[in-house]
């Protein structure tokens, strides 16, 4: 393509032929078409959604869909608030489960941890994301449920005064479990995303404050994490995202019952679960109900990422001269292939 | 960086205060605590998995189709084959679907697209299609081939949807490593006359190779074990069926609709076949590993 400039009226002799180039040409433009295929499918994908979930918000409106709380299949009424609620609090439970212990594995694993546990632990904590979620399911009703409810009940009674802990009896499957299990199931990314994020603080600024006499907890407060906030932030988002779109876990363990969340040890239901379980033998105006409550999810599911994205962005291009590229790698499962 | 005296100063006090010394203790104790927190679940779910599904693994357990019988005690509850059969049949064909489509994408995004901004919305749009949760796709594929045309669910409609899923993860991955190829070798084989196209066949793709294959397999573990983008899709049955365009069973569909039974036996038949799904995804996880140990770029 470059050579077609040299030639001016005439071909150049370091030009090829047309024919020639027609391989060059094919192939460009059929990835392109591809592309643009891919790409055409998901704004035709989300235009037929929002087409299904119309009769839903034609019938009572938007706001009554979003902040109704009677999910009513009977009397075909369809109010999300406790779905929407439900998927919040479990998801920033697990934020607040989640997140701490994360970053602090990442800690632990950029700088403090001898190097030969580096990579086993590494390794061990991205296991955590080849667990199936149908699994952690079937693991958090079977095991992790049962056994915790002692210790959950024990905890309803003891903090009775915090209005939305406290009291009430302990069901087997509920909202604290689906958020539990939502925390192991964010760790994975949320820690692989703050490795890579620390590992972008330049070794200057480490050795500056160890150089003044910083303990090593010290160096990572005053030095690691203020430079890494906003890509810490970014990676909790990113799992914020996992969390409120994780559907079949938090299906077997929330309990599915469509009303407002007045329990943290109680039964809930959420965005993700209300699909998984009532699509199958929903007809009609609960069908629209139910692509409408996809549509949320999906909106919701944007609305973090795109955040959640920005922020990781921001905060690698800010120090512009790191060499891993946070952003990249935070997309994809994939332990960086990179390097 | 304020200057040197002020480093002297702060190096005349070499140790750290025992206060210091002591919150530094505590706080390191505590990140060491929590990482040994954060493997605790893998340990507990390996251990539980090891312990309940073996003992349901027998050589029938793979060699025979689940049945219905759940109300008789003495009635065979049946294996798990159709399971593991159209988990394999379901993802090989969306693996054929997504793993060209997104190196395609992907060389695209790297060899043409460059900076402009129609790369930078693919890019965008990738990262988007990334953090949709599974289940919309399921419900995508429902409104486009099932709404759409009126007819049921059918495998390769569970295929498609799980290739939705699995393509964003093919593209972004397949992107990092064709981005590390070395622009010089490409520069070498165009300066020696190659055309584009051949550029791009015989020097950047095996180049890349070793390490697509590991964003690969990895897209393959996680479609494997995608529940929700099948349920609506292809279904579930007991039967098992080598025809994509029928109703196909997936272990993480049976061990979902097994979960929820009253019966132990058939509880039992989940835990082994979620012994079954985590062995198989836990085999590609390593080969992925070991390929990328292999790869040249990495």
């Amino acid at each position: 393509m470059e050579a077609a400039s040299v030639a001016g009226g005439d071909r150049s002799v370091l030009e090829r032929s047309p024919l020639a180039r027609l391989p060059d040409r094919l192939l460009k433009y059929s990835l392109a078409a591809l592309t643009a295929l891919i790409l055409a499918l998901i704004v035709y994908f989300f235009i037929r959604l929002v087409g299904e979930a119309e009769p839903v918000f034609a019938k009572s409106g938007i706001l009554d869909f979003a902040f109704n709380n009677d999910w009513n299949v009977g009397a075909n009424h369809f109010g999300a608030l406790p779905l929407v609620l439900g998927t919040l609090i479990t998801s920033v439970l697990a934020l607040i489960i989640g997140v701490p212990v994360a970053v602090a594995t990442a800690v632990y694993l950029t700088e403090l941890c001898p190097s030969r546990v580096k990579t086993p632990v590494t390794v061990l904590i991205e296991l955590l994301a080849a667990v199936p979620s149908v699994v952690y399911g079937l693991w958090g009703i079977f095991f992790l449920a049962p056994k915790l409810q002692p210790l959950e009940q024990w905890l309803a009674d003891r903090l009775s005064f915090i209005p939305f802990v406290g009291g009430g009896l302990v069901t087997i499957p509920n909202i604290f479990i689906a958020g539990l299990i939502l925390a192991i199931m964010i760790l994975p990314i949320v820690s692989a995303i703050s490795r890579e994020v620390i590992a972008t603080v330049p070794p200057d600024h480490k050795e500056a404050a160890l150089g003044l006499g910083a303990t090593r907890w010290e160096m990572i407060r005053l030095a690691v994490l203020p430079y890494c906030r906003a890509g810490i932030t970014g990676a909790s988002m990113l799992g914020l995202g996992r969390a409120v779109g994780e559907t079949i876990a938090v299906t077997i363990v929330i309990g599915d019952a469509p009303q407002l969340p007045h329990q943290l040890f109680g039964q809930g239901y959420s965005l993700a679960a209300v699909i998984a379980n009532e699509f199958g033998e929903a007809q009609g105006l609960h069908r629209s109900a139910l692509f409408a409550a996809g549509l949320a999810l999906f909106v919701l599911t944007l609305l973090v990422n795109g955040v959640a994205r920005l922020l990781v962005l921001r905060a690698s291009r800010s120090r512009s001269a790191s060499p891993a590229n946070p952003a990249s790698a935070g997309t994809a499962i994939v332990p960086a292939p990179v390097r | 960086m304020s200057g040197h005296g002020q480093a002297q100063r702060q190096l005349q006090r070499f140790a750290p205060s025992r206060a210091r010394q002591r919150s530094d203790r505590l706080a390191r104790g505590f990140i060491l605590a929590a990482t040994v927190i954060a493997l605790i679940p893998l340990v507990l779910i390996l251990y539980y998995l090891l312990s309940k599904g073996l003992s349901s693994w027998s050589p029938s357990f793979f060699t025979t189709d689940p049945t219905g019988n759940t109300f008789f005690a003495k009635a065979s509850i049946g294996g798990i084959k159709s399971a593991i059969l159209g988990t394999i049949e379901i993802v090989a064909l969306a693996s054929a679907i997504s793993i060209p489509a997104g190196i395609g994408v992907a060389v695209w995004l790297v060899e043409y697209g460059g900076e402009r901004l129609a790369a930078h919305l693919v890019r965008f749009f990738v990262d988007v299609l990334t953090g949709v949760p599974s289940i919309v796709f399921g419900l995508f594929i429902y409104i486009a081939l099932i709404v759409g045309t009126g007819s049921s669910y059918a495998g390769y409609k569970g295929s498609l949807a799980l290739s939705l899923l699995m393509l964003p993860v093919v593209i972004r991955s397949a992107e990092v490593v064709l981005q590390l190829v070395p622009g010089a070798l490409r520069e070498a084989a165009l300066a020696l006359g190659a055309p584009r196209w051949r550029v791009i066949f015989s020097v950047v793709l095996p180049t890349a190779l070793p390490g697509m294959v590991t964003g690969v397999l990895l897209a393959i573990a996680r479609a494997a074990g995608e529940t929700a983008p099948l349920l609506f899709t292809a279904a579930a049955t007991f039967k098992t069926d080598f025809n994509l365009g029928q109703f196909m069973n997936s272990l993480p569909v049976q061990i979902y609709n097994d979960v929820t039974s009253p019966t132990t036996s058939v509880v039992n038949r989940a835990w082994g076949a979620a012994l079954t799904l985590v062995t198989m995804i836990l085999i590609l996880n390593l080969l992925a590993r070991l390929v990328s140990r292999r790869s040249r770029l990495a």
